[in-house]
């Protein structure tokens, strides 16, 4: 796959650009996000209104942070885009589609995207957000994409449920892991393709789906059309896009995503002192609860007397039991009330009226979970700049 | 009659060929407009890295300390990790580069 013709349209498409220097020309605008180097272009793709420019190849894009003020669920069209290697399967053709379902199973079965939506289709609202979301701000900083808040979204899923699938084809004895593989995969066969594997009693629990629907639609192309897994409460790693293999294994399954990435250090809170390398690390895996305030941005200048602040909370899927605010860097907190309850892996909005003081105010955010997990007011720290949820503050000038 | 039959074929052959033509996604991306910034040894920055990876990915990492220490990790973790066939020789240019641009 690697050939010279490939070496050379990518070095000739970089001196086409170097002689164009064109980045800031053609893109519609810039954002900066609030870290050193965070100057990105707004960047315009088909079927997506201008997002975060993270990379062009493969593509990344995050979610302007003000879309998540418009409501609990995140548009198509805003939802951010993650990938890892740039062969994606720009031509594929949804009627030729098939997802093969193989390994430690009695029937191995080839099904259609038509065999699939035929098939009984359940919903499920639920976050997705990449495991590098907020990486931007870890401190000391570490290499990766340099997210802020963005890459995380919030969708009406519609599809079916893995188990039912798994069961048509009979999953044997002795069987530990299924893993899952897409259609986009390396330039290089030297790269390792992308694949991810989960638990099979995590795998059969009835709430891990096969998606095709994505808040009443198709999927976007770029959020895996025409099949995604959903791992609800997992993080996006494991929701594999373009999903056509579906592999059961007799081992812990242990390609280079599994073995080699998304891993966090086996620790208390999975955190280490920042800076340091972990003795011995895990996959990724369940998402840490947060919550944001989204109708106030960070140097905001607010008018004195009452407002109502809004926003959004969630975690892995116990649900969320409380938001607090304070409007006073942390000495006292309120409660806020909480919005329409969409599920347990949804975001949950929340608002709550308060009266500003004239001053710089710092205006904090923290969610309990109904199993009682909440937010650490020190960030934790990983090599990875993974699972980010401390208490968010929004500092503002008020008079 | 046998002319007749024979544009039903072609037609039926027309319009099976654009069906199938329709059902293909094809999506396009933009056009890639992240360049390079000029440095020494570009000309092989430029043909080792942009066969994987547009240019932003090298722009948008974080500003280190240790920049040759950082950048030096992460070319070694091309080849080891992802297999990038990059001539040891080309090594230290690219390092070198890097650490200088960015």
């Amino acid at each position: 796959m690697f050939d010279r013709r490939d070496l050379l349209k990518g070095a000739g498409l970089a001196a086409l650009a170097a002689t164009l220097n064109s980045t800031k020309a053609l893109a519609l605008d810039t954002v900066t996000l609030p870290f050193a180097n965070g100057e990105r272009p707004l960047v315009k793709y088909p079927q997506k209104r201008p997002m975060i420019g993270l990379t062009s190849r493969p593509p990344q894009l995050e979610t302007p942070f003000a879309v998540f003020n418009d409501g609990p669920i995140t548009p198509n069209n805003a939802f951010f885009v993650r990938y890892h290697l740039a062969g994606l399967p720009y031509d594929l053709d949804p009627d030729k589609f098939t997802l093969e379902i193989k390994g430690k199973v009695d029937k191995p079965l080839k099904l259609s995207l038509k065999d699939i939506r035929k098939m009984k289709a359940t919903e499920i609202v639920a976050v997705n957000q990449c495991s590098g979301n907020s990486r931007g701000f870890s401190e000391p900083r570490v290499a990766g994409g340099q997210l802020a808040n963005g890459a995380m979204g919030n969708a009406r899923w519609r599809g079916v449920p893995l188990k039912t699938v798994l069961q048509m084809a009979g999953v044997q004895a002795g069987a530990k892991q299924v893993v899952f593989a897409g259609m986009d995969g390396p330039v290089s066969d030297k790269t390792p393709d992308f694949a991810k594997a989960l638990d099979l009693d995590h795998a059969t629990d009835g709430e891990v789906m096969l998606a095709y629907g994505m808040n009443g639609d198709d999927l976007p192309f770029l959020n895996g059309f025409p099949l995604r897994l959903i791992v609800p409460g997992y993080y996006g790693t494991y929701w594999v896009k373009h999903l056509n293999e579906i592999t059961v294994v007799d081992t812990v399954y242990d390609g280079f995503w599994m073995k080699g990435a998304y891993r966090i250090p086996d620790t208390l809170n999975n955190s280490i002192e920042p800076g340091t390398t972990p003795k011995a690390t895990i996959p990724i895996n369940r998402f840490t609860i947060r919550s944001f305030i989204t109708n106030v941005t960070d140097g905001a200048k607010l008018k004195a007397g009452r407002t109502t602040l809004r926003g959004i909370a969630f975690d892995s899927g116990k649900g969320i039991k409380d938001v607090s605010v304070s409007t006073d860097g942390g000495k006292t907190w309120a409660s806020a009330k909480l919005g329409k309850d969409l599920g347990n892996y949804s975001f949950r909005e929340w608002k709550l009226p308060v009266k500003l003081v004239s001053g710089q105010v710092e205006l904090r955010v923290r969610a309990t979970s109904n199993a009682g997990e909440t937010q650490p007011d020190t960030p934790r720290w990983n090599p990875a700049g993974y699972l980010r949820n401390v208490v968010e503050t929004v500092r503002v000038s008020v008079a | 009659m046998q002319r007749t039959a024979l544009l039903a074929i072609s037609l039926t052959l027309a319009a099976g060929i654009s069906a199938a033509t329709a059902a293909s996604v094809n999506y396009k991306t933009p056009d890639e407009t992240a360049a390079f910034k000029p440095g020494p040894n570009l000309e092989v920055v430029q043909g080792n890295c942009a066969a994987c990876h547009s240019s932003d990915y090298i722009a948008t990492q974080p500003p280190m300390k240790d920049k040759k220490g950082f950048w030096q990790a992460e070319v070694t973790k091309m080849i080891k990790v992802y297999g990038a066939p990059i001539d040891d020789a080309d090594v230290g240019k690219i390092v070198d580069y890097l650490a200088a641009t960015y």
